[in-house]
């Protein structure tokens, strides 16, 4: 893990690219610090997420929770959901984390949707551990401490509402999520299921809308590619995302 | 609130959903379906955050100016504006309209 040979590995076009999805994530961070702190978490709570969560979308979400009076079980839940995404990719860079017990357990902590996503466009083995060492460590030193800036920016902050502050915490979530919003099924699942939390809100306890959104699982659909092939339908498929949904 | 027994699960749980792949990869495959669901699932969630988030507060309508501000974000979004402008034109939005005196 050299950091140096690492970085020859790389084509100066992928570390840009690497560069910029820092850079970016760096003001997601940020926002998410600033959002935690301002809306009366103690600065610790966003700090110890940063590390030990490490993962953007569902840190949001539970402090969304949280923040919106929901209970912190439920706020837990929606995080597990939201990064049962991360099981997939666990598989898809398996073989970049082979070696030694201690890579493993450290590696995967490094998994996330970006440096998944960069490994998947590389093809050469070494290439495809650089690109994830690389992504992976940049990432996890940016993100941390693009949050401990937020969150110190965050206290500094009055009143919230007159900054509009509270439109800032789903604006971020939305333009985090509308990239994958580009398949029709995914679309109507959102739609319903957004409706559905929306509806439920005035009756259920904070932190359950959101998770009844995943009604709109019914109609997620099968798999672009996979409509044409023998699979039969497999209910036990469903399982483990309920299950976590009611952890 | 949010108290160190929450985090520490959120993040135990979120450990073992990563470590899976490479503890099991070689002998294990997780099906097309499975995949495409887990994928709906955190759009579905995000959605549904963006939607109670933007419209409620506790159990009533949160007011005009916090979806009028997530609204602008959304289609700057969708423009394609870079991400710092696009949650610093929602939150403008709905600080103007509370100034001008909209709820």
């Amino acid at each position: 893990m050299d950091m140096r040979s690492l970085l020859r590995t790389l084509e100066h076009a992928t570390l840009r690219d690497i560069a910029l999805v820092c850079l970016a994530d760096a003001l997601v961070g940020a926002s998410f610090g600033a959002i935690s702190v301002s809306g009366g978490l103690p600065l610790w709570v966003p700090l110890a997420m940063s590390v030990l969560v490490f993962a953007g979308g569902s840190q949001f979400a539970a402090v969304g929770v949280v923040l919106s009076g929901g209970g912190a079980l439920a706020a837990v839940a929606t995080g597990l959901v939201l990064n049962a995404r991360l099981l997939p990719f666990g598989f898809t860079v398996a073989d970049v984390l082979q070696g030694p017990w201690w890579r493993r357990l450290i590696g995967a902590q490094l998994i996330t949707d970006e440096s998944a996503a960069f490994v998947l466009q590389q093809d050469d083995g070494r290439r495809r551990r650089a690109v994830f060492w690389t992504c992976g460590i940049a990432l996890f030193v940016v993100w941390n401490v693009a949050v401990l800036l937020g969150a110190l920016a965050g206290g500094m902050i009055g009143d919230t509402d007159a900054l509009g502050l509270d439109a800032a915490f789903p604006a971020v979530l939305l333009a985090l999520v509308l990239p994958s919003l580009t398949d029709r099924r995914t679309r109507t699942a959102a739609l319903v299921g957004a409706v559905a939390a929306v509806a439920a809100t005035p009756y259920l306890p904070a932190g359950l809308p959101v998770l009844l959104a995943l009604v709109g699982l019914l109609f997620a659909g099968r798999p672009a590619g996979g409509a044409a092939g023998p699979e039969v339908a497999d209910p036990a498929a469903e399982e483990p995302v309920s299950k976590e949904a009611v952890r | 609130m949010m108290p160190l027994y929450a985090v520490l699960l959120l993040a135990a749980g979120t450990y073992a959903f990563r470590l899976a792949g490479p503890l099991l990869g070689h002998r294990l495959a997780l099906s097309e379906r499975l995949r495409h669901l887990l994928a709906v699932a955190a759009a579905v969630l995000l959605v549904a955050l963006v939607a109670t988030g933007a419209l409620t507060q506790g159990h009533g309508f949160a007011g005009w100016a916090r979806p009028a501000g997530v609204l602008v974000a959304g289609v700057l979004a969708l423009r394609r504006a870079p991400f710092p402008l696009v949650v610093v034109a929602g939150a403008a939005t709905a600080a103007l309209l509370r100034l001008c005196g909209v709820g």
